[in-house]
């Protein structure tokens, strides 16, 4: 029994020395659970923030803003939030999960994407109520599909959906292979897609902006090193890198 | 089965108490998901569109997927079991990787080769007019492939631990191959092939990476239970639940209905 206890202590500290050391040396360690439609540019951020502050390691937890508030409301360690929307936010400060107040970072706008070569021979929002063509939007409980359905209604459209994408990265990749013809995502997606992807602008009339926020989390584990990155993704350096994935400034 | 051997002598503590610990970690998530279920509405859930249109496709859905899975799984099993030819390892490595590859890879790799664009899918719809991505058809093809490894496995187990003379000795009296197999191989895999099947219905039924990815995500038309529970647990927890809970049962309900069926192959 005793020799069991022992190799079970070992084991356990083992463990617990790979959890310690897992290959950031000394590094400090910054959650940042972003939106997925900011991937370009945080990440674009994130190695900019790294070279001036080479003691903190950013992590980048990219997702659907909504499956990313529920992972904090669950309890997930996060340092920083900055989903695509305010509604995520202003949900976490109601719950008290905020430190300050958010600051709005950056703005977005909708486009319509089509495959190269537009296949479809898709010319605007009329064509996305064509039984026959293959339509995603991306699925309503996620922002891009509650912008989407917003947009279609503005314009009196009404869709026929072939599906309801769970996040926007899996509807630009669909559209961008070819499988659907038309869908509607971030203008931000059309813009870094380069030439994969071709965009219809959105008529301002029926088009949505998009605020994005960005908040340190009361939870923070180390909210003066959280407070430094949400400070570099407002200055000049976090602008710059923003404007050239196609965000606009608030 | 320690009844058989007669001898029943209590276990050590260094195997008991791992065991109770690792069956205790596979319960809690059980618990807690049992714990946040909504009962006093959940009639009233079932009864909702989301769950019933969902548990359909998936019953529809995954039971296709073996059906297609005993077509081409069970000949297959066979050349890997009985044929011997250069490359055997390699083709038994390309037709088992979905069991360990990611299903979402497996659905990218889906759309590749299947999608309306993809190296086979792109002649196929040219000349048929047929899309396999955001129909109930891509939902099965997703699940085939994910779960006929399970079937392949399995027969392929059985039969080559199954005793190849009596087959030999049935050739010898004048039986068919057809009746050789009806009569002798088939019996001697049955309990193996029934718990393949078993198996891989629950894979099929329990299937989201994939199908998420090669058919997408409709109500009523591809958007079977996971992909339900995915979606709806953000702003629907209720049914997400009520769904997660019919999952729990059908799934078990079958797991325990295999017994040891699927380690004992004659």
């Amino acid at each position: 029994m005793r020799r069991l206890s022992t190799a079970i202590l070992m084991a356990m500290g083992l463990f617990l020395a790979g959890c310690s050391s897992s290959g950031n040396g000394d590094r400090l360690v910054l959650v940042v659970s972003a939106a997925s439609s900011l991937s370009d540019a945080f990440t674009e951020i994130e190695a900019a923030f790294e070279a001036a502050n080479p003691d903190i390691d950013v992590q980048l937890n990219l997702g659907g803003s909504s499956a990313l508030r529920e992972q904090i409301l669950a309890g997930a360690p996060a340092d920083v939030f900055a989903p695509a929307d305010l509604v995520p936010m202003d949900l976490l400060v109601a719950e008290r999960l905020i430190d300050g107040d958010p600051a709005t970072f950056a703005t977005n706008s909708l486009a319509i994407a089509l495959p190269p070569g537009n296949p479809g021979a898709v010319t605007g929002l009329d064509d996305f109520a064509n039984p026959e063509l293959l339509i995603g939007l991306c699925s309503e409980e996620v922002p891009c599909g509650g912008f989407a359905r917003q947009i279609l209604s503005n314009a009196g459209v009404a869709a026929s959906i072939d599906t309801n994408e769970p996040d926007v990265r899996s509807l630009v990749s669909k559209i961008e292979l070819g499988e659907l013809d038309a869908g509607i995502v971030y203008a931000t997606d059309v813009a870094s897609a380069r030439g994969e992807l071709e965009g219809i602008d959105i008529p301002a009339e029926f088009n949505v902006t998009v605020l994005y926020p960005i908040a340190v989390l009361a939870d923070s584990l180390h909210p003066a090193e959280a407070e430094v990155f949400v400070e570099f993704v407002l200055s000049d350096e976090g602008r710059k890198a923003l404007e050239q994935a196609g965000f606009g400034a608030p | 089965m320690s009844s058989r051997d007669g001898v029943t002598r209590p276990l050590p503590a260094f195997l008991v108490i791992p065991a109770l610990i690792g069956t205790f970690f596979f319960l809690v998530p059980l618990i807690g998901l049992v714990a946040r279920a909504p009962w006093g509405n959940l009639f009233t859930l079932l009864k909702s569109d989301i769950v019933v249109e969902s548990l359909r496709l998936s019953l529809v859905s995954s039971t296709a997927a073996s059906l297609l899975a005993l077509l081409i799984g069970v000949p297959t099993a066979f050349v890997l079991a009985r044929a011997s030819f250069p490359g055997r390892s390699i083709v038994r490595g390309i037709v088992l990787l979905p069991l360990v590859l990611p299903p979402v890879v497996g659905g990218a790799a889906l759309l590749f080769g299947l999608g309306r664009n993809g190296i086979l899918g792109g002649p196929i719809n040219s000349l048929t007019g047929l899309t396999l991505p955001f129909s109930i058809w891509g939902v099965i093809v997703a699940a085939t492939f994910v779960a006929t490894p399970f079937l392949i496995i399995t027969v392929e187990g059985a039969l080559r631990s199954a005793d190849q003379r009596y087959e030999g000795a049935a050739a010898t009296l004048g039986a068919s191959r057809w009746t050789t197999f009806r009569r002798i191989t088939l019996p001697a895999i049955g309990p193996s092939l029934i718990a393949g099947m078993v198996l891989t219905w629950a894979r099929a039924f329990g299937e989201f990476g994939a199908t998420v990815t090669f058919a997408g995500n409709l109500q009523g038309r591809t958007q079977t239970m996971p992909l339900a529970v995915f979606v709806a647990l953000e702003q629907n927890r209720d049914a997400a639940i009520t769904i997660s809970l019919i999952m729990v049962g059908v799934s078990l309900a079958v797991l325990i209905s295999l017994k040891d069926r699927w380690w004992r192959s004659v």
